[in-house]
């Protein structure tokens, strides 16, 4: 398929649904905006009200998969509706299989968050509870928008509650990180309104679609491409940029450092896939040793950082982001390999993008369940550091079962999720150099040594103390959420054919797109 | 030949202003200070006929009257309804604060009022004198509202700096009025134009005028280098003042921008528009740089002021009518911002005690988190993040400039808007981060509370409907 293929497709876009994507964006903020206006009440009508929108979204966004068409790489569920007319800007939503996983991840996670979330916030729950929907519908708006100017409204708005979220419930240098995250996300996303302007004004739309097809010199190309990159690379985040997450997930709550992790680093991924790689084909080709020489020091150098953390959070937040480079890792090893190959082997690419795809699912969960695994552990002892603890498996051994099970996942272990998306990756990265794929591939032993060696302090052992003695295992509602998450991760690692197949379509249009050359 | 008298009719919401003016000046002699209320319904009454009037006129194109020194044409009018709304939300935000420091005398009504009318002759100004003659009104009631709490000497001193250097921008302004005047041999804008697109007058006298003529506007905007008066003067005049300088005159100035440079200098836009340029980014670098360092929310805002300056005049510098029109909306949703900003500072202070440290802003969302919303709001607005309507400000000119081909100075402008960012998010930080220092309840009166409200969500709809008052700026300017 060619670039004008895609073009027609962009006319013959299915509008089916109409409404379902907008119910589930707005339903989520209207329940926000209800939970604010009620405060705080005795009754905590807050949490049941914030449970009932998030479940309700869910099932809602159940839809997306049950009517999504499989074969298809057009838009679907589309909605297009005129809102800014001096700027052509439209209300133009529509999915297609590299965003519907990701919504799916994030109405999967909201109600995870709420029940997380029940009984431990006693300072303003409501503020809290709202301010975990009006992201949730804002998450949704970013993976769903197709017109960049409404992407980018998406995108922004998501600040203002998780800087208010990190800041009001965080931990004690919890401004410090809120305004590092802020600035830092900000200073990226300007730069990105700047090249998205452009391509509006040569374009003359802001339908992302029309970007794809829109020729740009090598020049525009270059200094587009590297405005994207600040954006994207901010949020993923790749090294050198990387410093603001882990001081934003120490001290972010529970709650925060769960959607932070899993689902506001993907925006990052889901940035070069939607906008980087096909906007740009021309520059992300030239540049893409830059891309790779950063997703590997992302895997190698920061593997070795998160091995001598002393914070069980830090060490998760590393090991995020190392995680993340091998998703950059996957999308711009395009190239290595058509030069390795040549022209035939578009399955190792479609592998890369493929694995790059499957790890951020998979990496939403895990890291979604490891945070949610150390806030269980710092409700009780208050204390995320790893030498407070030891032979947690006495005191709370059906934790300690779950919390090793991540662990492992985390690493990699076939038959979790973890491994899919990892194993791809590293495939694809054979069939570009065996070099790449010897330092991707050290993510396994490193992995494996950070993940296992905190889980042995912790976990393993005897007793380490009086605070430990006294804990008491996980109450119903903690191990409700551990157990569908443990079942998810189990589920994906066995069977990621159905995610695979609805991603599949979507990737090979985009493989499609990104080899043809704009210049 | 005989005496015949102007066309009044594009002229009367002024006629009505100058009439209402009287009105309020006569009754307010008969009323006790206890009823001072009703002078301020008054004014109300007074603003809402002139804006009955000030929206009909111009509605059907460009209008001249007195002897085409006056104009009314659809500019004129967006800019009157705003100038004219902005002022009644000031005078209702101000009322319980002047009560409570018992200086709730009804000049703060006239003096008020004199500066509207002042700003409407500006805004319809279509000759050099008539444009000087709204300035000096303008400004010489607000010399004299600066000093209205007579008795604070910190009060007196602003009036003091204000007038001597606002004395001498207009002399400055003044003096490049007459080198216009002496080049071209007319006062009439339009006429100054044609005479200049001949170019056969003298480039650089040309080009002195317009730096003249520049320095009275960016003084009255507050545009680096001829800013140091702002945070002083924002900071010593009694808030109620502050919130009235700091936002309807800035459409005044707007008019002066467009009508001075862009009307009348149109043809030698190549001299005006680098100067334009930059004192644009030196606003952006030392506002938002220097408001980092400010303790009082006040000077603060100053500061964010002369920054947002920095972006209405990189728009107008575009060259483009799309960059004056986003200069135009800009300068709109800035008085809008500030009017509400200022608003909350109001809002916190009571009888005896100004709130207007940045201190004082602690806990406020415990203390009030509907006021801490609309703070919230009107901060990120300012920022500059969607879906609020400062950004779509921000965008409009963004998108201007790159259409001008000017990549860089967007460049500039984004990221010193980040730099931005950091002060109006410690005020966020204030409110929502840190414990109360106090846990007195918020004094308002009930029509202020409405209007507050009101000023906050406006940020938020006029974002999320963007489009009406993007077209009706788009149709302002052509």
């Amino acid at each position: 398929m060619c670039a004008g293929g895609l073009a027609d497709l962009v006319a013959r876009e299915a509008f089916t649904d109409m409404g379902l994507l907008s119910t589930i964006i707005w339903l989520p903020i209207a329940g926000g905006v209800v939970i604010l206006a009620l405060g705080d009440q005795r009754a905590r009508p807050d949490r049941w009200l914030a449970l009932v929108v998030s479940v309700i979204t869910f099932a809602l966004s159940l839809a997306l998969w049950t009517d999504f068409d499989f074969t298809s790489a057009r838009m679907q569920f589309v909605e297009r509706l005129p809102w800014i007319n001096a700027f052509k800007v439209y209300y133009y939503l529509g999915v297609d299989g590299i965003s519907t996983p990701l919504i799916l991840l994030t109405t999967f996670l909201t109600p995870m968050i709420v029940i997380a979330g029940w009984e431990v916030i006693k300072e303003r729950p409501a503020q809290y509870f709202a301010a975990f929907l009006i992201l949730e519908g804002l998450m949704i708006g970013t993976f769903a928008a197709l017109d960049a100017m409404l992407f980018y409204v998406f995108w922004e708005a998501m600040l203002i509650p998780m800087f208010i979220i990190i800041g009001v419930w965080g931990g004690e240098r919890r401004v410090y990180a809120t305004l590092k995250f802020f600035l830092y996300t900000f200073l990226g996303s300007v730069l990105m309104l700047v090249a998205l302007v452009y391509l509006h004004l040569q374009s003359g739309s802001y339908a992302i679609l029309d970007f794809h097809n829109l020729p740009l010199t090598g020049t525009e190309q270059t200094l587009i491409f590297l405005a994207f990159l600040v954006a994207f690379a901010v949020k993923v985040p790749m090294w050198p940029v990387h410093t603001w997450l882990p001081d934003a997930h120490v001290e972010a709550p529970t709650g925060g450092s769960v959607i932070l992790a899993a689902v506001l680093l993907k925006m990052g991924g889901y940035g070069f896939v939607r906008f980087s790689l096909p906007i740009t084909p021309d520059a992300s080709s030239a540049l893409d040793w830059l891309l790779i020489g950063l997703s590997l020091i992302a895997v190698v150098y920061i593997g070795f950082v998160a091995l001598v953390q002393q914070d069980m959070k830090k060490l998760i937040a590393y090991s995020s982001i190392a995680h993340m480079g091998f998703v950059t890792l996957g999308f711009f090893i395009v190239w290595a390999i058509l030069a390795n190959t040549g022209m035939e082997d578009l399955g190792a690419i479609s592998m890369g993008i493929t694995g790059g795809m499957v790890q951020m699912i998979s990496h939403g969960l895990i890291s979604g369940a490891l945070f949610l695994c150390v806030g269980v552990l710092y409700d009780r002892m208050h204390s995320r550091q790893i030498a407070d603890y030891g032979g947690v498996i006495n005191t709370m051994p059906k934790f300690s079962a779950l919390l090793v099970f991540f662990a492992l996942a985390n690493a990699g272990l076939p038959g979790t999720s973890g491994f899919v998306g990892e194993f791809l990756v590293i495939l694809a990265s054979f069939q570009a150099s065996f070099w790449y794929a010897f330092l991707a591939a050290t993510t396994l032993i490193l992995g494996a040594a950070y993940t296992l060696w905190m889980v042995k302090r912790v976990v393993f052992g005897d007793i380490a103390n009086d605070n430990v003695k006294a804990l008491h295992d996980m109450n119903r509602r903690e191990g409700l959420i551990l157990i569908v998450l443990a079942i998810s991760v189990l589920a994906l690692g066995l069977y990621p054919a159905p995610l695979v197949e609805m991603m599949e379509p979507s990737i090979n249009n985009l493989i499609a797109h990104i080899l043809q050359s704009k210049l | 030949m005989g005496f015949v008298p102007p066309e009044f009719g594009p002229a009367m919401a002024e006629v009505i202003l100058a009439t209402g003016i009287c009105l309020v000046l006569v009754v307010d002699l008969f009323i006790s200070d206890r009823r001072r209320g009703f002078t301020l319904v008054l004014a109300l009454a007074t603003l809402t006929a002139t804006a009955w009037f000030a929206g009909a006129a111009g509605s059907e194109g460009e209008v001249l009257t007195f002897s085409g020194s006056f104009i009314a044409d659809p500019l004129a009018r967006v800019l009157k309804m705003f100038t004219l709304l902005i002022v009644a939300v000031v005078f209702v935000y101000s009322h319980v604060y002047l009560k409570d420091r018992e200086i709730l005398k009804g000049e703060y009504y006239l003096l008020g009022l004199f500066a509207t009318l002042g700003m409407l002759v500006m805004i319809s100004a279509y000759s050099l004198l008539t444009m000087y003659l709204g300035l000096e009104l303008m400004s010489l009631a607000l010399y004299a509202m600066v000093a209205f709490d007579r008795d604070s000497p910190v009060a007196a001193e602003s009036a003091m700096k204000y007038f001597v250097l606002g004395a001498i921008a207009s002399g400055v302004l003044l003096y490049g009025m007459s080198i216009l005047y002496g080049v071209t041999g007319t006062l009439r804008l339009d006429d100054i134009a044609a005479v200049l697109a001949v170019g056969e007058s003298q480039r650089p006298v040309v080009m002195l005028a317009a730096a003249f003529v520049i320095v009275g506007v960016a003084f009255k905007f507050g545009a680096v280098p001829f800013h140091n008066w702002v945070p002083d003067v924002y900071h010593g005049a009694p808030t109620s003042v502050t919130l009235f300088i700091g936002t309807a005159p800035k459409l005044a100035a707007f008019a002066m921008l467009a009508r001075l440079l862009s009307t009348a200098m149109g043809p030698e836009a190549l001299a005006w528009q680098p100067m334009l340029v930059v004192m644009a980014v030196l606003s952006l670098g030392i506002g938002n740089v220097v408001a980092i360092a400010q303790t009082n929310i006040k000077r603060m805002l100053a500061y964010s002021t002369i920054g947002h300056v920095g972006f209405i005049f990189l728009g107008f510098a575009s060259g483009l009518p799309e960059g004056r029109q986003a200069a135009l909306f800009y300068t709109i949703i800035y008085s809008i911002m500030a009017a509400g900003a200022f608003g909350i500072v109001i809002l916190m202070s009571r009888r005896g005690f100004e709130a207007d440290e940045l201190d004082d802003l602690k806990g406020l969302n415990s203390r009030s988190p509907w006021y801490a919303a609309m703070m919230l709001m009107l901060m990120v607005s300012m920022i500059g993040i969607p879906p609020f309507v400062g950004f779509f400000a921000k965008l409009y000119v963004i998108s201007a400039l790159l259409n001008a081909d000017q990549v860089w100075l967007a460049v500039v402008a984004v990221l010193f808007s980040v730099i931005g960012a950091f002060y109006y998010l410690r005020v966020i930080k204030l409110m929502y981060f840190d414990a109360p220092e106090e846990s007195m309840p918020l004094n308002a009166s009930f029509d202020m509370r409405i209007l507050l409200s009101l000023n906050g969500l406006a940020v938020l709809l006029l974002g999320l409907f963007a489009n009406p008052l993007l077209e009706l700026c788009a149709a302002a300017i052509n």
